[in-house]
């Protein structure tokens, strides 16, 4: 059957196509296919980039196109590493990245955990669990904003209702030391699920047999998770965790719609930073320099992960 | 299949004949660009009468006051030419301007006798000057704007309310004249029970993403004696921008943020600042003048209940207020430019402004503003002229993002953030500025 459709493929080919198509080996054949892929990688990813890194030796300013431009060597760079304010804004970054991810890990895995027991209805617990993850950023950075308004939030209300304190004193956005945290609360209510996905896909993919064998000689409940469950879903715990935190790092949508960065410099993450440098103070080449840093100090921790979850992969 | 293919053809040559003479008819229309807010709608009404006279149809592009500069700017930058005509920013003039970005208007004006002395002098400085306080004019001053002062008359009238002011600060409950007057009543209304709610004391700007605190915190230091720069060695900025006077004025605007604006009002503009004061949640509202025609008209809160005042004085009894408003440019990247600059041939006539002004726009032209009747025209039109009277702008030198940007964050954090002193947030501008003017070769 198969043989016949090909043939009749064959035979419908024009002739001079045909006669061409011929001439080409398997492997031009496989790069005809992929060149429009590569091409456009090459276009929209590869070309910014290099260009970018032209860029960030210079004093180009996008918004003046008239003036010329000049090579200023690595000034860009060593400005941006003497810069306190970049500094402060990675260390907001670190803190914001390191309290999503713990949070984030243990939910989300303690909720796999439990979904995976397969008790009665978890398959509709599974559903309305994920569905935070399901909606835009800018709809859950909106909403969440009046949730935290003092006067009319609802979250105001339940913390007053359990604390006592009154809801018009309930700041999270305003408040210098909630304000982070309002952040971190929002990005795990919205992520969780997505960690916790990723678990519970570990947590079948473990044989039921092991388990068995565990019981036959007697571990306990909780020896069965310390030296079967963990160690054989730790591989898509990591994975996870790499995912969320070069999301996290990068994080920009959450921050810019609760906080805009504020109050004053609170909770200006890196993203946040590079994006006034370029777009509002239109520094384009030390933001160009700004944005490889990052680049760079993500591809490089990236890297030294994956090498440690092969390593936890192998054992 | 014959007659099928001919009307086929048919329909086809229908369409393209159809098409090109839609195209002819709309060859000549023009895309203005400003933003997305109440006088963008008066100008649309208003410009019907010039498609209605020149035939020349009209398009526009308003984008949201958060995206505006951002939007545009690229816009210009990237040499577009979606906008024949531009509202922009008064602070963009200089960087336009030497950018190539606006077409220069000297020669249009003599041709067409449209004279700058017929405009409101701040207004001519403001929106088309650059370099200020030259004769070289990149912009016709299109929408008069100014921080001014909302207040709600129906409280402030109320006797249980008069009485207990007098008694406890002894002069009558009104309209301040000094901001310490400001602050007194501010403190008064702070979480009063008003008809049963919770009121507070005023709404200031405090918005930390675009130039919301920089507006809100200047209002105050001008009047305070804040200066940019030696008056007499442009760029000198130690001891002007961080003069105990300055320092003053920056305290007293925390001392204002802490004391006086509702919970959570960390992150405030124009909308939301309109929001509060139209949700009766403050006695008191600052705000750019172009929101009080919508305000007077509210329902809830306009009509008698509302009252106007001008930015009060400071302690020396120095009074500026913070100009807004924008000028009308013709963008030199536009294919249209002889049909644009028929527009705003058309937009400088007496007839026109008056309109404009009657539709909820604030025309600068001194024929409109001058008349005897303007006054009362509207009750808040003369604050607005008051106000027109005593106005001072930020930097519109082509550095002026990364300048403003500066002030932004010196600003909120001190003032929202409390983070250090008055005098170390404006020593810290001194010395961002400085550095921005010598990056630039200004210094």
């Amino acid at each position: 059957m198969l043989n016949r459709t090909a043939e009749n493929v064959a035979r419908a080919t024009p002739e001079p196509l045909a006669r061409k198509v011929r001439g080409i080996s398997d492997k031009g054949l496989a790069w005809l296919f992929i060149s429009p892929t590569i091409l456009l990688l090459l276009a929209i990813n590869i070309f910014p980039l290099f260009w970018a890194i032209y860029l960030s030796f210079t004093n180009y300013r996008a918004n003046r196109p008239n003036e010329v431009v000049k090579n200023l060597g690595f000034a860009n760079y060593q400005r941006i590493l003497g810069d306190q304010d970049i500094w402060i804004a990675m260390q907001t970054t670190a803190h914001f990245v390191f309290w999503t991810i713990l949070l984030q890990t243990l939910i989300g895995f303690t909720l796999a955990w439990l979904i995976d027991r397969k008790f009665r209805g978890h398959a509709f617990w599974t559903t309305l669990i994920l569905v935070p993850m399901m909606l835009s950023p800018a709809v859950v950075g909106n909403f969440w904003r009046f949730l935290y308004e003092p006067q009319i939030g609802l979250f105001s209300y339940v913390i007053s209702f359990v604390s006592g304190i009154p809801p018009t004193d309930i700041q999270m956005l305003s408040n210098v030391s909630l304000a982070p945290w309002s952040i971190i609360i929002v990005d795990t209510w919205m992520w969780t699920p997505y960690v916790m996905l990723i678990c519970l896909a570990g947590l079948r993919s473990i044989p039921e047999y092991i388990y068995e064998a565990a019981e036959v000689d007697r571990a306990s409940n909780w020896r069965q998770f310390w030296s079967i469950t963990l160690p054989m879903a730790l591989p898509f715990i990591m994975l996870a965790v790499l995912f969320r935190g070069i999301e996290n790092f990068k994080m920009f949508d959450m921050v810019n719609l609760l906080t805009g960065g504020g109050p004053g410099s609170t909770t200006e993450v890196a993203s946040i930073t590079l994006k006034r440098q370029a777009f509002e103070s239109w520094r384009t080449g030390y933001s160009s320099a700004f944005a490889i840093i990052l680049f760079v100090a993500v591809f490089g921790l990236a890297n030294i992960y994956v090498k440690a979850l092969n390593k936890v992969k192998q054992r | 299949m014959k007659s099928s293919l001919k009307l086929a053809l048919g329909l086809a040559s229908a369409i393209s004949a159809s098409a090109a003479v839609s195209n002819a008819a709309h060859a000549e229309d023009l895309t203005l660009c400003w933003a997305a807010w109440d006088p963008a709608n008066a100008l649309v009404e208003l410009s019907k009468d010039f498609t209605k006279q020149t035939g020349i149809g009209m398009k526009f592009e308003f984008v949201p006051w958060t995206n505006y500069a951002d939007r545009f700017l690229n816009e210009l930058n990237s040499h577009g030419k979606l906008c024949d005509l531009i509202i922009g920013d008064s602070q963009w003039i200089g960087g336009a301007a030497e950018n190539g970005h606006y077409v220069k208007l000297n020669d249009f004006f003599d041709k067409e006798k449209i004279s700058m002395d017929d405009f409101v002098p701040a207004t001519v400085v403001g929106y088309s000057e650059w370099p200020k306080n030259t004769p070289n004019y990149w912009a016709l001053p299109a929408m008069g704007d100014v921080v001014g002062w909302t207040y709600r008359k129906d409280w402030f009238s109320k006797p249980e309310l008069q009485k207990e002011f007098k008694e406890k600060y002894g002069w009558d409950l009104g309209p301040p004249t000094t901001f310490d007057q400001l602050k007194q009543i501010a403190e008064f209304f702070q979480k009063r029970q008003i008809d049963g709610k919770t009121v507070y004391g005023a709404s200031i700007y405090t918005e930390r993403g675009s130039e919301g605190i920089t507006m809100g915190a200047m209002d105050v230091l001008y009047s305070y004696g804040f200066q940019y720069e030696n008056p007499k060695k442009p760029y000198e900025m130690e001891g002007f921008v961080n003069s105990d006077k300055a320092v003053k004025g920056l305290e007293f605007y925390k001392a204002l943020y802490d004391c006086c604006t509702p919970p959570g009002a960390s992150n405030s503009y124009m909308g939301e600042g309109v929001d509060a004061f139209k949700s009766g949640q403050v006695a008191m509202h600052m705000n750019f003048t172009f929101t009080w025609p919508g305000l007077q008209k509210d329902e809830n809160v306009g009509g008698d209940k509302i009252g106007y005042f001008v930015n009060p004085k400071g302690p020396d009894g120095d009074q500026f207020a913070q100009l807004g408003g924008q000028g009308i440019s013709v963008v030199s990247y536009s294919d249209k430019q002889e049909a644009a600059l028929k527009y705003i041939k058309w937009f400088a006539n007496k007839d026109v402004q008056a309109k404009w002004w009657s539709l909820g726009g604030y025309s600068c032209l001194n024929a409109v503003v001058k008349d005897p009747k303007f006054p009362a025209s509207q009750p808040y039109a003369q604050a607005f002229l008051d106000s027109m009277a005593i106005v001072k702008d930020f930097w519109a030198e082509p550095s002026y993002a990364p300048l403003l940007q500066a002030s932004q964050k010196r600003f909120h954090d001190y003032v929202v953030a409390g983070q250090g002193t008055a005098k170390e947030a404006l020593d810290g501008l001194v010395k961002d500025w400085t550095q921005i003017f010598q990056d630039d070769g200004k210094i």
